[in-house]
C-alpha cells in the first residue's frame, strides 16, 4: 500500500497505541477521585500536560485536550465570541478555512455575528493590507489557519499576529491542524491567543488534540460540568487520548527538522515530476508548506483517477476529505481564482515523514498509466 | 556571521578577593551542569570573564537556561572575531542589523589590548561612520541610544556584543554551605528555599507528613515544589519524616492551645538530628513575622528555645504579597495552592496561643515524654533526591 492521504489522517505510530492501550488498562481511575489510584492517573495527567506544554513551549495551564482539531475550532471561535459578544459581534477569517471554522462563523451569523471572509489570492495567501483594513471598532475575533490543508499555502500569522498585538482587544485564533510538524510556528509572544492542533495528523489517534489558551484568554465553554481542563472543557479526562497526544508530538518533535528537510526534498521531486504530465496544473505555489501538493489535470475525472489508483493500492485525495461531501468544485481552488475546470478536477497528494523516494515514483508510474487508460476510454 | 558565544558577567561575585577563584569555578560548573542538554557547548574562563560557546546551538534556549543560574549578573550575545579592524567593521555590521526594531544607536569601543594600533576614540568614530555608511534609516545617539554596540578589543581577540539581559544576581549556589529547609507544600516555604539558594545556599529540605490523615498527592506536591527548586540548582535531598504518630501524641497529651507550639518544637528537635547526621550547619524557613499564630513575635521565641542552630527566615519582614509576586516569578505558586491537605492543616487546634511563653510550654513538655516517638520518626525518614535532570516517574516517562 502507498498512502499518500496523510493531510486527511495518518497511520498511528505503534509505540503511541501501545501507550493508549497501557494507560487505559492501568489508570483508568477518574484524576479526580480522591484515592491514591485517582492521585496516581491526575500525577500522570500533571506530567503529560507538562510534557506537551515544554514541547510547545507555553506554560502547562495554557494546555487544554481535546477531542481534535473541530473541536479547537469550535470551541475557540463560539467560546470567544459567546464571551465577548458584548464588546462586538464581528469576526474576521478567510475564504479558505477548514469547515470547523467556516462553519462556525456560518451558525454564529444566524446568532446575529457579523463575520468577514479574507479573499486569497493565487498562491492561497490572505493580503495583510485586506487584514487591516477588515478590522473594526466591534472586531473581538481574527481565525486564520496556518497551513492550507487542500493546497498548502502558509498564511503570514507571524505579521498577522503582530497586526493583532496592535489591536489589544481582539483575539486571534490559529488553526495549526496542518501546520504541525510540518511549518513551525511560534506561540510565545506572538500575538496568537488560541491554537488548535489534533493528534491524528501526526501519526497520533482520533479523537485527540491539543487547543492552546493564552493565560489571558477568557473562553465561554462549550462543554459545562466538572470543570476539567481549567474548566474549558468539562468531562472526565481522556487521559490515554492525552497520553498519546503527548507522545505523538514529541516522537513528532524528536523526527521534526530532518523530517521537514526531507519531506521537501520529496515535494520537489513529486512537483517536477508532475510538471513533466501532458495536462497537468500545478496548484499548491512554491512556497507551500512542504507535505502538500496538489494539481489539477482539467479535463480528467479525478474520482475515476482516485479509483485506477485505488485498485493499484495507492491512494491519494481530490480535495479535503472533510469538504469532499460538498458539490465538485474546491471551495479553496474556487477561492484562489481557478476557473471551474481546474477547480473541479483538483488532485492532492499528501505525504509523511515516513514517505520514501520510491513510493513517490511508484506513485508517478502509476498515475501516468491510470491517465492514459482513462483517455484510451474517453476518446 | 552569527552569534558565536555568551558573554557572562558576575555581579558582586567580581568584589571578592582572594578566594573568588572558589566563586568562578563553582559557577563555571553549575554553568556547565545546566547545559548539559547542549553537548557542543563549551564554558571557558578568561580573564575576569566567562564564556559560553555556542558551537552551532541556537542562543535563546541556553539563555533561557542560564536566566536559573545564581552568580550570573547580566549576560550578552556575543561575536568573537580577530583582531582586525575589517573583521570588527564586519560584526559590528551584523549586531546593528540583527536588531530589528532599534533607530538610534551608539559604539562604545574598550581597548583593552594596547597593542591594537588604532586607540578607542578613533575606533569609535571609525565604526559609527562604518555602521551608518552601510545602513540606512541609523541615527548615532550617544545619550539615549536604542541600542548600544560594545566593543572590547582584547588580547585573544575582539568581542562584539549589543545587547544585555538581566541575570538573577546572587552568588552561585554550592559556595556558602548547606542549609535544611523546612518544606510545608506552602506558598512561603518553596520561596524561602529559592532565596537562601540565591546566596549560594546548597539546599536539602524535610518534610512532615502524616498519612493516611495526609495523602500521596501531598507529598507528591512537595516533591514537585522540590523539583521546581533543583532549575536553581542541581539536587535536592528530600527528607519525608512520617509525623502522623507524634502529632497524634502531642494533640492527645498536651493541652490544646499549646499543642500547635509543640509540634512546631519538635519539628524543630528532628530537623537539628537531621542536620546533625548530614553535617547542615542551618536551617531555613518561610516564616514571616506576623502572619499566622506560630510566627508572632512570642510565638518564634518559644519555638526557637529547642535549638541554637542558626535558622535562615529569608521571608521574615516581607508582605505576603511580595511573598506571591516572587513564588509565581518562579513557578512554585500553582504548585502551593493545590488544596490538599497537609500535616499543619489536619491538626489544627480551634484556638492556638499566639502568646505562648517558655515556661508554659516547658511545664507541659516536661508532663510527657516523646523521645522514643522522635526517634521512631527518626528512624523511619524516607529520603528521596530530586533532580533537575531525572524524570520523577521514569515509569510515566515509558508511556510518554
Amino acid at each position: 500500500m502507498i498512502y499518500l492521504d496523510n493531510s486527511a489522517t495518518t497511520k498511528p505510530d505503534p509505540s503511541v497505541l501501545k501507550s493508549f492501550d497501557q494507560v487505559s488498562s492501568n489508570f483508568f481511575a477518574n484524576p479526580s477521585s480522591i484515592h491514591q489510584f485517582g492521585g496516581e492517573t491526575e500525577q500522570l495527567l500533571v506530567r503529560t500536560r507538562k510534557q506537551v506544554a515544554e514541547i510547545l513551549k507555553v506554560d502547562k495551564d495554557e494546555v487544554v485536550f481535546t477531542s481534535g482539531g473541530t473541536e479547537g475550532n469550535n470551541t475557540a471561535i463560539k467560546g470567544i465570541a459567546l464571551e465577548h459578544q458584548n464588546r462586538g459581534k464581528h469576526i474576521i477569517t478567510s475564504e479558505i478555512e477548514h469547515p470547523s471554522v467556516l462553519e462556525a462563523c456560518h451558525g454564529l451569523e444566524m446568532l446575529g455575528f457579523n463575520i468577514t471572509y479574507l479573499p486569497v489570492n493565487q498562491d492561497g495567501i490572505i493580503s495583510l493590507q485586506d487584514l487591516e483594513h477588515a478590522i473594526r471598532e466591534d472586531t473581538i475575533l481574527i481565525s486564520i489557519m496556518h497551513v492550507n490543508n487542500e493546497i498548502g499555502s502558509i498564511q503570514p500569522i507571524k505579521e498577522v499576529g503582530n497586526i493583532a498585538k496592535q489591536h489589544p482587544k481582539l483575539f486571534l485564533h490559529v488553526d495549526d491542524v496542518q501546520g504541525l510538524g510540518k511549518v513551525p510556528l511560534t506561540l510565545r509572544d506572538s500575538g496568537i491567543d488560541l491554537c488548535s492542533f489534533s493528534g491524528h495528523k501526526i501519526n497520533g489517534l482520533k479523537g485527540t488534540g491539543i487547543l492552546y489558551v493564552n493565560k489571558h484568554t477568557k473562553l465561554f465553554p462549550l462543554l459545562h460540568g466538572g470543570g476539567q481542563e481549567q474548566s474549558l472543557r468539562s468531562g472526565t479526562e481522556n487521559i490515554a487520548g492525552a497520553v498519546a497526544m503527548a507522545r505523538a508530538l514529541r516522537l513528532m518533535k524528536e523526527r521534526e527538522v530532518q523530517g521537514i528537510k526531507k519531506l521537501y526534498d520529496l515535494q520537489k521531486n513529486l512537483r517536477n515530476a508532475l510538471l513533466k504530465i501532458t495536462g497537468v496544473k500545478m496548484n499548491t505555489p512554491e512556497t507551500a508548506a512542504p507535505h502538500i501538493v496538489n494539481f489539477s489535470m482539467p479535463g480528467v475525472k479525478p474520482e475515476v483517477i482516485i479509483h485506477m489508483l485505488g485498485e493499484r493500492e495507492i491512494f491519494i485525495s481530490t480535495k479535503s476529505a472533510c469538504s469532499s461531501k460538498q458539490k465538485d468544485e474546491s471551495m479553496v481552488l474556487a477561492a484562489c481564482g481557478f476557473n471551474g475546470k481546474r477547480s473541479a478536477s483538483g488532485f492532492r497528494v499528501s505525504m509523511s515523514y515516513d514517505t520514501t523516494a520510491e513510493e513517490i515514483s511508484h506513485f508517478i508510474e502509476a498515475l501516468k498509466k491510470a491517465i492514459q487508460q482513462f483517455k484510451e476510454v474517453m476518446e | 556571521m552569527q552569534y558565536d558565544h555568551i558573554l557572562i558577567r558576575y555581579g558582586e561575585m567580581a568584589l571578592k578577593g582572594k578566594n573568588i577563584k572558589k566563586f568562578i569555578v563553582r559557577l563555571q560548573e553549575n554553568i556547565q551542569h545546566k547545559l548539559k542538554d547542549f553537548p557542543d557547548v563549551k564554558v571557558k574562563r578568561t580573564q575576569g570573564r566567562m564564556f559560553v560557546l555556542l558551537n552551532g546551538h541556537e542562543p535563546e534556549p541556553i539563555i533561557e537556561k542560564c536566566k536559573q543560574i545564581f552568580g550570573i549578573q547580566s549576560l550578552s550575545l556575543a561575536i568573537k572575531v580577530e583582531n582586525d579592524l575589517d573583521e570588527i567593521k564586519e560584526a559590528a555590521l551584523y549586531a546593528l542589523k540583527n536588531n530589528e526594531s532599534a533607530e538610534k544607536f551608539k559604539v562604545a569601543v574598550r581597548r583593552i589590548n594596547k597593542d591594537f594600533p588604532t586607540d578607542s576614540q578613533t575606533m569609535n568614530q571609525v565604526l559609527g561612520s562604518h555602521l551608518l555608511a552601510n545602513t540606512k534609516g541609523y541615527k548615532v545617539d550617544v545619550h539615549n541610544p536604542d541600542i548600544a554596540i560594545k566593543v572590547e578589543i582584547r588580547l585573544e581577540a575582539t568581542y562584539i556584543t549589543s545587547s544585555v539581559t538581566q541575570g538573577l544576581g546572587g552568588l552561585p549556589v554550592g559556595t556558602s554551605g548547606k542549609s535544611l529547609l523546612l518544606l510545608s507544600g506552602g506558598i512561603d516555604s518553596p520561596v524561602a528555599g529559592y532565596l537562601a539558594m540565591k546566596r549560594g545556599v546548597k539546599i536539602e529540605a524535610i518534610h512532615f507528613h502524616s498519612p493516611p490523615f495526609t495523602s500521596e498527592r501531598a507529598k507528591q506536591k512537595v516533591l514537585d515544589l522540590a523539583k521546581q527548586l533543583t532549575k536553581y540548582g542541581k539536587e535536592i535531598k528530600v527528607h519525608l519524616v512520617p509525623f502522623t504518630k507524634l502529632q497524634q501524641a502531642i494533640f492527645k497529651e498536651m493541652p490544646e492551645g499549646y499543642a500547635m507550639t509543640i509540634m512546631r518544637r519538635i519539628m524543630l528537635r528532628i530537623s537539628e538530628r537531621v542536620c546533625e547526621n548530614e553535617s547542615i550547619l542551618s536551617m531555613t524557613t518561610g516564616e514571616n513575622l506576623g502572619q499566622v499564630a506560630s510566627q508572632t513575635m512570642e510565638s518564634m521565641h518559644t519555638i526557637n528555645e529547642v535549638t541554637n542552630y542558626p535558622i535562615i527566615r529569608p521571608l521574615i519582614t516581607m508582605d505576603k504579597q511580595e511573598i506571591i509576586n516572587l513564588s509565581e516569578e518562579i513557578k512554585t505558586y500553582d504548585t502551593s495552592i493545590l488544596p490538599y491537605e497537609d500535616c499543619c492543616t489536619i491538626f489544627v487546634p480551634k484556638s492556638p496561643k499566639t502568646r505562648p511563653r517558655r515556661d508554659k510550654v516547658n511545664q507541659f513538655e516536661s508532663m510527657a515524654d516523646f523521645t522514643e516517638l522522635i526517634n521512631e520518626a527518626i528512624n523511619g525518614i524516607e529520603v528521596i533526591k530530586v533532580s533537575d535532570k531525572q524524570a520523577l516517574d521514569p515509569f510515566f516517562e515509558d508511556l510518554l
